[in-house]
């Protein structure tokens, strides 16, 4: 059987072997270090953004060496400032979160956790990646054409965004924003047909779908949710793409004309039909972002806990719950938008009514803890620090959901605060969790615990200065995308906690610097990781750490039993791994 | 081998942890309940109901909040690893769970009927006959706004008589002989009601008075209605609250809220020259 | 290992609850510790009935059908509008959907015949197919010939930027499933199909089939305007 497996997969040389390799472990880490590389360009946005937001407009004449347009004379453009907000948001909502969490965590752990050799379409998986990587580029393109980088926020309104003569950055630097997305659309579908399929076909034996550890049905979930929702959005955006080049009128309507009185050559469209599409698709994206990290932050608290994760059952009905019910919840984006109020109510309904799942999980995972035996290692660490950010953000999302305190809340930073706890902070958590946990499995070695744990402590601290103070904010009134908050005087009591929350980000931002040397400084330094460093039950710590090509031996694994035996009565160990039979289970108990 | 008999241990990064969200907590709960980050002062009629809606919500969310975040704090600390000692074997609880299911869903459901109330009151009911209808249009980068005059009728807009003087092309034949134009200033009268149009010529804006609780979009293409009274008299800050384009920051104007009819009739008279 | 469904109750249960200080869920027996399984014993393998060719089209049909529901909401929304201004649809049309749908029925032949093993029928029929799919596409480049002969561009209408673009994009797919039909007619000329292998033809003909339907909604949408 060896030798047939040698001789089934040859020795590659390096180029085959790591780079254009279809090797789904590999393809794995290919998307989550270009994606770090992604989150390292993101998080300098944000800090630049965070220097203006803290003192605004103060003169900088190193940056102006750096950036000599966008700090023309030394001070920030306004026009600057959007195109970070723009760009910070695109880059990590699809760049690293979509794709650390699908992309990364969905390549190397499908066929792993499920007990198969690779994916269903090795070959799609790696055209996957590469159009991944062209559109990771591309969106860099857009900081350097001429104009800059898109001003439009993430969520691109028409007709802002359908018009290029509206501002600076939306010409070229917009449309190489849509190429951008759509090859990211592509990447992203290529990447859950291959899931989908993975998942319902090469399971192994006795891996039936309720034995699933609940990373993979997050993962499963997530796949459907993508080949519903990015079509979507690609369909929007041609559309828009057509308004900008070929001068069709989806979204903009008549009788517009510039600053300057010149009228726009477009008439009949409707600015709101691109709010309706794009979040028909952006409120779903949410979810695509985190779900993956729901599912496996439950995992690790469950494997450090070292206890069964609480109503196993109930965390995947939730999950498909919260899944089918993203795509009746979009209008809560667009309470003030001139939408018919009537939506306002039933939008407000299906929103609250996906507060129900979301309270479950939450439930759940604190179920989890009651009665455990903690082991506080880094991955558990940031596991908790996900429930925290999670219970806060989404407590928080009950107020913008509700359409009648929406009112004073809408596009203020209480939405910056809360989204950014939800869905940036909370996945970033469990993104930070997966890695530390699953590290030894990519690479054979170990990060390094201390500096994770020094790593943890600062980000955990710093998120909650950074982003709990913006609910505040909120409520105070500061409007978000706002490039010098000083312009307005009921401000005035918040121009001091938006200097208190940059020197937060600044700290924080820093302390990811320990994260990014940590992770590549243990690639080759880490002390040498076993098969099963954490002592957890699932098929990928069966095999020798990092698996060989085609994972696992001569035989694929059998699996016995689901994936939360913690703490089972009567075992050896206090975890049993899925493979193992239930007569040595009882045998141990003797 | 202990088969999960035991208590579990409080662990110094138990401790650490727990202590955190603790603290956390308790930082969270006193900026809400200190007013020193409170809404803007409240100056208009519908607000009181609209921060009213707020309240409740934060009620409900706080104590959601800190219970929840206190549990885990609780356990964290509190359920150590103790040597080999296993935790509790357990993972389900279906009558637990439909108890708090169904308390959440019913806590939901009285949230929903209440903010509903309220956005029904403000979205369904029709402005007063007699308020003063003003409108409001949002162009890159400044707020014109627009009096009917004494005919009580607004004049046309032709795109073709846009100019610099001329920012919303009004027809200065037939209604719009007496239209009153200003552009970054708004008047309205102590406790009457106002109706505001909210128009835009380019992209979306969005009228936003912080004071008066009032904000809602202004959409290319279509006329937004939404009106307001104001309780009390002053100068307000009014910001546009979606971005527009590279200015949108400075985007704002002026909200003059007259004690009385005659200092708001005077004003109109001052606008008159610059017709 | 038929036996193991018996694993669960010979697990030792603590006698008490052990951390719940009396208060909490109680410690159920773990009835069905190994759980969350729904029942399968562990030496049947988790078989999916579908094989991954055909999930994989069906997924990229889900694909499809969501980019063009995406089309169709913002065609819709925009019908109501004041400004929608019907245009003509050029008559060709009509002949396009019956060679369209004529196509499908000879991919159709083609399936059973090759199901039924009758390679030399199924050879005969799937290069119809190709041809008249082939038709159809130069039809549909026609149709917008008609289109801009009697001065309808694609910025003239909403409806006839739909007209364009709807056309358009369903026509891309079909380039597609061309590519695909000639490919397979290449195949069956080689006989490298039998009726027990030949997943290509079926997983084509299934591709086919739902471009002709899709083709036949976007039709009716466009001409009920």
């Amino acid at each position: 059987m060896t030798t047939h497996e040698e001789h089934a997969h040859p020795q590659l040389g390096f180029v085959r072997k790591y780079i254009f390799s279809t090797d789904h472990k590999i393809i794995g880490v290919q998307y989550i270090i270009t994606a770090m590389s992604m989150a390292v360009v993101g998080g300098i946005l944000s800090m630049l953004m965070r220097l203006q937001l803290g003192w605004p407009s103060a003169p900088s004449p190193t940056l102006e060496g750096i950036f000599p347009t966008g700090f023309a004379g030394g001070i920030m453009a306004p026009e600057f400032y959007l195109s970070l907000v723009t760009m910070h948001g695109t880059i990590m909502v699809f760049f690293l979160f979509t794709a650390v969490l699908t992309g990364g965590f969905g390549n190397f752990l499908i066929p792993l956790q499920i007990g198969a050799r690779d994916m269903a379409f090795p070959f799609l998986n790696a055209l996957s990646y590469w159009t991944f990587l062209l559109s990771c580029i591309t969106i860099l393109g857009a900081l350097f054409v001429e104009g800059g980088a898109p001003l439009g926020g993430w969520t691109a309104y028409a007709p802002l965004s359908a018009l290029p003569e509206m501002g600076p950055g939306q010409g070229d630097g917009m449309t190489l924003w849509i190429v951008a997305i759509a090859l990211f659309t592509a990447s992203g579908l290529m990447g859950g047909l291959n899931y989908v399929t993975t998942l319902l076909t090469m399971r192994t034996k006795g891996m039936s779908m309720m034995r699933l550890p609940l990373t993979q049905w997050a993962l499963f979930i997530t796949a459907i949710l993508g080949t519903l929702a990015f079509p979507v959005l690609l369909a929007a955006g041609i559309l828009l793409t057509f308004d900008r080049i070929g001068g069709t009128s989806f979204f903009v309507p008549a009788g517009l004309y510039t600053a300057s009185g010149v009228a726009v050559e477009h008439s009949g469209g409707h600015p709101l039909l691109w709010q309706h599409l794009f979040w028909f698709f952006g409120h779903p994206e949410v979810y695509i972002v985190l779900l993956p990290a729901m599912g496996i932050a439950s995992d690790i608290l469950s494997t450090f806990a070292r206890k069964p994760i609480f109503s196993y059952r109930m965390m995947v009905y939730s999950m498909s719950a919260i899944a089918f019910l993203s795509f009746i919840v979009w209008g809560h984006h667009m309470f003030l938008s001139g939408m018919n109020p009537i939506l306002g109510s039933l939008f407000t309904v299906t929103t609250l009514l996906i507060a129900i799942p979301s309270a479950v999980k939450t439930f759940n995972w604190i179920g989890t803890l009651w009665g455990a035996r903690i082991q506080f290692t880094v991955p558990m660490l940031f596991a908790v620090g996900f429930v925290s950010t999670f219970i806060s953000g989404g407590l928080s999302g009950v107020f913008l959901g509700t359409s009648a305190s929406d009112i004073a809340l809408h596009d203020t930073y209480f939405v910056v605060g809360h989204f950014h706890l939800v869905m940036a902070v909370a996945p970033l958590f469990a993104a930070f969790a997966g890695i530390y946990f699953w590290f030894p499995k990519m690479f054979g070695r170990m990060m390094n615990m201390t500096v994770g744990k020094v790593h943890f402590w600062i980000s955990f601290i710093g998120v909650n200065c950074v982003f709990f103070p913006m609910h505040a904010m909120g409520v105070v009134g500061h409007l978000r995308r706002i490039y010098d908050p000083t312009q307005y005087l009921f401000l005035e009591p918040v121009y001091g906690m938006n200097q208190f929350i940059s020197i937060a980000a600044f700290i924080l931002g820093g302390a990811q610097i320990l994260f990014i040397g940590n992770f590549f400084a243990s690639i080759w330094l880490g002390p040498k990781a076993g098969k099963n460093p954490w002592n957890a039950t699932t098929l990928e710590w069966t095999v020798p750490s990092p698996p060989g090509h085609g994972n696992f031996g001569p035989e694929l694994p059998v699996v016995e039993r689901w994936a939360f035996d913690y703490g089972l009565p009567g075992a050896k160990e206090d975890f049993v791994m899925q493979t193992e039979a239930p007569s040595r289970v009882e045998s141990g108990s003797g | 081998m202990a088969n999960g008999v035991g208590t579990g241990k409080v662990t110094v990064p138990g401790v650490v942890l727990g202590g955190l969200l603790a603290i956390f907590v308790v930082i969270s709960t006193w900026l809400f309940i200190t007013d020193r980050y409170w809404f803007t002062e409240l100056s208009s009629e519908h607000g009181a109901s609209l921060d009213g809606v707020f309240i409740a919500v934060l009620i409900v969310t706080g104590i959601a909040f800190v219970a929840t975040q206190g549990l885990l704090a609780y356990f964290v600390t509190r359920y150590g690893a103790n040597g080999d000692e296993k935790a509790s074997y357990w993972h389900d609880n279906p009558k637990a769970e439909m108890i708090l299911i169904g308390g959440t869903a019913l806590t939901l459901t009285i949230l929903v009927f209440y903010g509903q109330l309220v956005w029904y009151d403000i979205y369904f009911t029709d402005p007063p006959e007699d308020s003063m209808v003003v409108e409001v249009t949002g162009q890159q980068f400044q707020w014109v706004f627009r009096y009917p005059g004494i005919d009580g009728e607004f004049g046309e807009r032709n795109i073709s008589l846009v100019s610099p003087t001329n920012f919303i092309g009004l027809d200065r034949n037939g209604a719009g002989a007496d239209d009153i134009v200003a552009l970054g200033q708004m008047h309205a009268v102590l406790n009457q009601p106002v109706t505001v149009l909210l128009r835009s010529t380019d992209v979306i804006h969005n009228f936003h008075v912080p004071h008066l609780r009032v904000k809602q979009d202004a959409v290319p293409g279509l006329t937004i209605e939404n009106h307001f009274v104001a309780t009390i008299a002053g100068e307000y800050e009014i910001a546009c609250a979606e971005l527009c384009g590279a200015n949108h920051y400075r985007m704002k104007a002026a909200l003059t809220i007259d004690e009385t009819e005659a200092e708001f009739d005077q004003w109109m008279e001052e606008q008159l020259p610059f017709q | 290992m038929p036996t193991i469904t018996q694993e669960v109750t010979t697990v030792p249960i603590p006698d008490r609850p052990d951390v719940l200080d009396g208060f909490g869920p109680p410690a159920r027996p773990p009835v069905d510790a190994g759980g969350g399984d729904e029942g399968r014993s562990p030496g049947q393998g988790p078989a999916f009935p579908v094989s991954k060719g055909r999930l994989a089209l069906w997924l990229v049909l889900t694909v499809v059908a969501m980019l063009f529901a995406g089309f169709s909401s913002a065609y819709i929304v925009l019908r109501a509008v004041p400004a929608w201004e019907n245009v003509a649809l050029p008559g060709s049309l009509w002949a396009n959907t019956f060679v369209l749908l004529g196509s499908s029925v000879t991919m159709e032949w083609t399936r059973r015949r090759m199901a039924q093993g009758n390679t030399a029928s199924a050879k005969k029929w799937m290069a119809a197919t190709t041809a008249l799919g082939m038709a159809f596409l130069g039809g549909q480049i026609l149709a917008w010939n008609q289109l801009v002969n009697a001065g309808i561009y694609l910025t003239s209408t909403l409806h006839s930027s739909f007209l364009y673009i709807l056309t358009g994009v369903h026509a891309l797919h079909l380039v597609g499933g061309i590519g695909a039909l000639t490919a397979i007619t290449v195949q069956i000329f080689k006989n490298r199909y039998s009726a027990s292998r030949h997943e290509p033809v079926t997983l084509c003909a299934t591709y086919w089939h739902f471009m002709d339907g899709l083709w036949v909604y976007l039709f009716l949408l466009l001409a009920l305007a």
